[in-house]
C-alpha cells in the first residue's frame, strides 16, 4: 500500500511536442505553485529543525544529544531496529518469494493482510498489544505470575515497532519480484541450480538493490516510530524512551533547543534513507536503459 | 494542387529528420509514403498535420500557407500507429469526441456517429470500450474518429503495423475501397512496400529525410530513378562486379559500377530450358529457399552472385547442381541514377526468316 | 490466479507460504484479533454509550474533517507536484522528486514539533498570520496541515507513474479531433488518473484518520475541539480505560479496513483493465 514507492524519473515523458504541452507562462506558474507548495510543506520544517536545534548555540547541541538520558534513548533505538528490521527482512523475502514465484489460491487476499498494518493506526498497533501482554491482558497474569516483563519494556517496544513496519520490505520487494518473473530462476533450476543456489546465485542479485532500500525504508520507520511505542514504552527515561519519545518529553519540558537537536539526528536518518533510495534508483534505471525506440517515431 | 510541400527541412538536435522535400498531391489521391525506419515518412506526416513545425520550408492546403495554423484548425484527420484511442470512452464516444467538443448540435452528432458506424462495420459495438475489441476494430474506430468532423485529408501513421498478419490484407483492401468511397485525400506512410504498392495511387519514397522518387507504383518499380529506390523497391541482388556478367562485359560504363539485378530479370535453368543459350552463363545454384508459391535460387556466377526465382511446377533443381543463368537486364546505379541495360546477346540463336 | 499449487521446479515454496502465513499470525491478525474479542467484554450498551459519548463523537469529527481536507489538498497539490515533475524540465528536479518521500522516511514526532514550530503563532509562518487574523496552530488549520504533509507522498507516488506512462499519441489525438489544451487535459488526461487519483487520495485519507505523531504537537488537544481520536485512545489507555479504547479503537479499525477493501478494490479493476488492453 505505501510500500513500492521506486519510480524511475525519466525524461521521457518531459520532452513534449508543443501541442500537447501547456504555454510557457503556464508551465512557469505551475512549476513555481508546485515547489512553494513543498518549501512550505517540506522545506520549510526541515530547515527549521536545524535552525531550532542550533538557536542556543553548537555547545548546547553537543550537550543535548550527548546527554545520558539522550544516549541511552539512542541505544534503545538501535537495539529496537536491530530486532525489528531483520525479522521484518526475512519475512519481506520469504512473503515476496511465495507470492512472485509460485500460483496458488489466495494470493491477492494473502497480500491484502500484508498491507494490513498500514492501514492500523500506531496508537491501536500499541493497544493490541497492551491487550494481549498488558497487565489485564490475556498472557498478563501468567507473565506477572512467571515474573516476565514484555509492556513497558524492551520486548513491547519491538513487537509494536515490528507490527507497524511489517510491510516494508515485502512491498518493496513483491512488485520488483513481480516483474521479474521466474523464467531466470527457472533456467538456473534447469542447468542444475538447487534451492538455496538459485536463492543466493539468481534471485538475490537481481533484487539486492530493491531489498536494500526496503531495508533502510524499514529501518528508518523503525527508528522513529513514536505512536505505538509511545503506548507500550511506558516512558521510563533512561531506560524505555526511545529517541522519538525522548524528542517528546524534552518538547513538553520546554527544552525546545535539546529536543530540536536530538529531532536532527531523526532527520539526518531520513535524510540518508532518501539518498539510498535515489542511489537505489539511479542503478535500477542503469540497468534498464529507456532504450526502446520502436520505429521512427520515437527517433528524435 | 490540395496539397503542396515546398523545400520543407526539419533536424531534431544533430539528426537531420527531414532535408529539403518538395512535392504535390492532388486532391481525392491516396498517397503512400513509403521507406525505411527512421527515414523521415513521420516526421513528414506530422509537419503536414501541424504536430510538428519545419524548421524552413512551406506547407500549402488549397493554397493557402498553413505554416502558422494550429493543428487544431487544419482540418485533417489523424489515424495514429497504435490508434491512440481514449481508453475511457466506449466506441460512440471515443467516434464522437471531435463533434462534441466542437460543440455541435447533438442530433448532428448521433447522426454523423451512426453513419461512421454503418461505414466502418462497427455497428452493435457502440458500448464496447476500446480494450473489449480487436486490433482490427480498433482501427476501425480510430478511422472512424478521424473522419468524424469531415477533415478534407486523412492521414495515417503505419495504419496497419499493430495488426496481425492475416487480418492485414483484409484491411488494406477495406481501407483502399473506403477512401475511395469517400474521395478524401489520403497520406498513409508505411515501411512495407507490398503495402504500399497496393494501396497507394502514388508513391513518395523517402530515404534519410529526403524525397527519392514520386509516381504511381507501376511507374516507381520499372523505372527507378535512384540508385535507393532502385534497390528499395522490389526483390533484388546487388552486383559488385558487373562487368564479369555475360552480356554486359563490352559496357565500358560498368567498369567499377554496381549494378541491381531483380529475381524476375534472370532466367535460371538446365541448357535446353533457357531460351538464349548463347547469351548464359554457367552458374552454380548455392541454395534453394522455398518461398510459398515459387522457388527462391541463390546462384553462383563467376565472382557473381544473383537471386532468382522458379516455378514450383519446374523440374526441381538441388544446390550444387550446374545451371545456365540468363540475365535479362539490370539496373547500373551511378551516384544519382538507376539506368536500365538490356542483354545485348538475346537475340533468336536461329533467327527463321518468313 | 485460480487453479492448485501449479507444479513448479523452483524450490521453497511450503517453506516460504509456510513463514509467511505463520510470521503474519502472530505479528499481525492474533493481536489484531485481540481488539474484537476484547470489546466483546464489554455489553452492547456500553460498548455503544462509549463509541458514541459526545467527546468521542466530537474527536470522530475533528479526524475525520481534517483528513478529508488534508487528503483534498494533496489531491489537488499532489496531482500538481506530480505534474510538474513528470512532465516539465527545471533545474534540481531530481533533488525535488527526493523531498517528496521525506514525509515518509522523517519519524511523525519530528514532522510534528517542526510543523507546530513554524506555524506557531511566534513561528515563522505563524507570525505572519497572526496579523491577519488566522490561527493555525493549535486549531483544526493545524491538524490540517500536518495530515497534508504525511499524505503528501502517497497522491503523488501513485499518480506519478501513470502520468508518466500516459501515451503522449492520445494527447495529439485529440489535438488532431480539434481540441485544445484544457479541453485535453480534462476530457482525455484527467479521466485517465481518475483510479490513481482516487487510490492515492484513499491512501492518504486512510493514513491521516490514524496519524498521531505528526499531529499531537499542531492540534493543541482540546477536547471537543482538536482532539483527534487516536489522541483520545491514547488518553483513555493513561486513564487505564482499556474497554473504553478497545471499543474506540475497534470503530477506526473497521473503518480502516473498509477503506482498505476499497482501495485494493480500485487497485484491482485498474490493474485488471490495464492488463486486458
Amino acid at each position: 500500500m505505501a510500500g513500492a514507492i521506486t519510480t524511475h524519473l525519466s525524461d521521457k515523458a518531459s520532452i513534449r511536442p508543443k501541442h500537447t504541452n501547456e504555454s510557457p507562462v503556464v508551465r512557469v506558474v505551475l512549476t513555481v505553485v508546485a515547489l512553494l507548495f513543498l518549501g512550505l510543506i517540506v522545506v520549510l520544517p526541515l530547515a527549521s529543525v536545524f535552525v531550532e536545534a542550533f538557536k542556543r548555540g553548537a555547545d548546547v547541541y553537543v550537550a543535548s544529544i550527548t546527554d545520558p538520558d539522550a544516549v541511552s534513548a539512542l541505544k534503545l533505538t538501535l537495539l529496537t531496529a536491530l530486532i525489528a528490521v531483520p525479522l521484518n527482512t526475512i519475512f519481506g523475502v520469504a512473503a515476496a518469494w511465495a507470492i512472485s514465484k509460485f500460483r496458488f489460491r489466495g494470493k491477492n487476499l494473502l497480500i491484502t493482510l500484508i498491507d494490513l498494518p498500514f492501514a492500523v493506526s500506531p496508537v491501536i498497533a500499541g493497544l493490541i498489544f497492551i491487550l494481549m501482554f498488558g497487565a489485564q491482558g490475556w498472557f498478563g497474569p501468567w507473565l506477572d505470575d512467571h515474573n516476565i516483563q514484555i509492556m513497558f519494556a524492551l520486548p513491547g517496544i519491538v513487537l509494536a515497532t515490528t507490527f507497524v513496519t511489517f510491510p516494508f520490505v515485502a512491498r518493496e520487494l513483491l512488485p520488483l519480484m513481480q516483474a521479474q518473473g521466474i523464467q531466470e530462476e527457472e533456467a538456473a533450476a534447469s542447468l542444475g541450480a538447487k534451492g538455496w543456489q538459485i536463492f543466493w546465485r539468481v534471485t538475490l542479485p537481481n533484487i539486492k538493490w530493491g531489498l536494500l532500500y526496503g531495508i533502510i525504508l524499514c529501518n528508518a520507520r523503525a527508528m522513529g516510530e513514536f505512536g505505538a511505542v509511545s503506548v507500550v514504552s511506558g516512558h521510563i527515561r533512561g531506560e524505555t524512551n526511545t529517541l522519538p519519545l525522548h524528542v517528546e518529553i524534552l518538547y513538553n519540558e520546554y527544552q525546545f533547543s535539546a529536543s530540536f537537536a536530538v529531532a536532527s539526528l531523526l532527520v539526518l536518518l531520513a535524510v540518508l534513507t532518501l539518498v539510498v533510495k535515489t542511489f537505489v534508483e539511479w542503478k535500477t534505471a542503469q540497468r534498464e536503459p529507456d532504450g526502446e525506440r520502436s520505429g521512427e517515431q520515437h527517433a528524435h | 494542387m490540395h496539397i503542396e510541400v515546398k523545400h520543407v527541412s526539419k533536424t531534431f538536435g544533430t539528426h537531420k529528420a527531414v532535408s529539403d522535400v518538395s512535392f504535390g498531391i492532388e486532391r481525392g489521391k491516396l498517397i503512400g509514403l513509403l521507406g525505411p525506419s527512421g527515414g523521415g515518412k513521420s516526421t513528414l506526416l506530422r509537419i503536414l498535420a501541424g504536430l510538428e513545425s519545419p524548421d524552413s520550408g512551406d506547407v500549402y492546403i488549397n493554397g493557402k500557407r498553413v505554416n502558422d495554423v494550429p493543428p487544431q484548425q487544419r482540418g485533417i484527420g489523424f489515424v495514429f500507429q497504435n490508434y491512440a484511442l481514449f481508453k475511457h470512452m466506449n466506441v460512440y464516444d471515443n467516434i464522437a469526441f471531435g463533434l462534441t467538443i466542437r460543440k455541435a448540435d447533438k442530433k448532428e452528432i448521433t447522426a454523423r456517429v451512426e453513419e461512421l458506424l454503418d461505414l466502418t462495420g462497427l455497428r452493435g459495438f457502440e458500448r464496447r470500450y476500446p480494450h473489449q475489441l480487436s486490433g482490427g476494430q480498433r482501427q476501425r474506430v480510430a478511422f472512424a474518429r478521424a473522419l468524424a468532423p469531415r477533415p478534407e485529408l486523412l492521414l495515417l501513421d503505419e495504419p496497419f503495423a499493430a495488426i496481425d498478419a492475416k487480418v492485414r490484407k483484409e484491411l488494406r483492401t477495406w481501407l483502399k475501397q473506403l477512401i475511395a468511397t469517400i474521395g478524401i485525400t489520403s497520406v498513409f506512410v508505411t515501411h512495407d512496400q507490398d503495402e504500399a504498392v497496393e494501396v497507394a495511387d502514388e508513391m513518395l519514397i523517402v530515404q534519410q529525410g529526403r524525397l527519392e522518387q514520386q509516381g504511381p507504383p507501376l511507374a516507381v518499380y520499372t523505372a527507378p530513378q535512384t540508385a535507393f529506390v532502385a534497390s528499395f523497391i522490389g526483390h533484388s541482388s546487388v552486383i559488385e562486379k558487373p562487368q564479369l556478367l555475360r552480356g554486359f562485359e563490352h559496357r565500358a560504363e560498368l567498369n567499377g559500377g554496381r549494378a541491381i539485378i531483380r529475381p524476375e530479370f534472370v532466367e535460371v535453368g538446365r541448357e535446353r530450358e533457357i531460351a538464349y543459350p548463347s547469351a548464359a552463363a554457367k552458374g552454380t545454384i548455392r541454395h534453394v529457399f522455398f518461398r510459398g508459391a515459387h522457388l527462391e535460387l541463390d546462384v553462383q556466377v563467376g565472382d557473381n552472385r544473383v537471386s532468382a526465382y522458379r516455378s514450383l511446377d519446374q523440374e526441381p533443381l538441388k544446390p550444387g547442381e550446374e545451371v545456365y543463368v540468363l540475365i535479362h537486364r539490370l539496373y547500373h546505379i551511378t551516384d544519382q541514377s538507376a539506368v536500365m541495360l538490356e542483354n545485348p546477346l538475346k537475340v533468336d540463336p536461329l533467327p527463321v526468316h518468313i | 490466479m485460480k487453479g492448485s499449487k501449479a507444479r513448479s521446479v523452483l524450490p521453497g515454496f511450503g517453506l516460504s507460504l509456510g513463514f509467511t502465513i505463520f510470521y503474519l499470525s502472530i505479528m499481525v491478525l492474533i493481536p489484531l484479533a485481540g481488539v474484537f474479542i476484547k470489546t466483546t467484554g464489554l455489553t452492547w450498551d456500553q460498548f455503544w454509550n462509549t463509541v458514541t459519548n459526545a467527546r468521542v463523537l466530537a474527536s470522530y469529527r475533528v479526524s475525520l474533517i481534517t483528513a478529508l481536507s488534508a487528503a483534498l489538498a494533496n489531491l489537488v497539490f499532489g496531482l500538481l507536484v506530480a505534474w510538474v515533475l513528470v512532465r516539465y524540465r527545471f533545474p534540481g528536479k531530481k533533488l525535488v522528486d527526493s523531498l517528496v518521500d521525506l514525509p515518509f522516511a522523517l519519524p511523525t514526532a519530528v514532522a510534528g514539533i517542526a510543523l507546530t514550530a513554524i506555524y506557531a503563532p511566534n513561528g515563522w509562518i505563524g507570525s505572519l498570520l497572526v496579523p491577519l487574523g488566522i490561527k493555525v496552530a493549535f486549531t483544526p488549520i493545524g491538524i490540517t496541515i500536518a495530515l497534508i504533509f504525511i499524505g503528501l507522498p502517497f497522491v503523488v507516488r501513485t499518480v506519478q507513474p501513470v502520468l508518466q506512462e500516459l501515451d503522449n499519441e492520445t494527447e495529439e489525438a485529440a489535438v488532431m479531433l480539434g481540441a485544445y489544451r484544457w479541453v485535453t487535459f480534462r476530457k482525455v488526461i484527467l479521466p485517465q488518473l481518475i483510479p490513481s487519483l482516487l487510490t492515492g487520495f484513499a491512501l492518504a485519507f486512510a493514513r491521516g484518520i490514524g496519524e498521531y505523531g505528526s499531529v499531537v504537537f499542531i492540534s493543541g488537544n482540546m477536547p471537543l475541539k482538536t482532539e483527534i481520536t487516536p489522541l483520545l485512545i491514547m488518553t483513555k489507555l493513561e486513564q487505564y480505560d482499556y474497554a473504553g479504547a478497545t471499543a474506540i479503537a475497534l470503530v477506526m479499525l473497521t473503518a480502516s479496513f473498509l477503506m482498505l477493501f476499497i482501495i485494493n478494490y480500485f487497485q484491482w479493476r485498474s490493474n485488471r483493465r490495464a492488463t486486458t488492453e
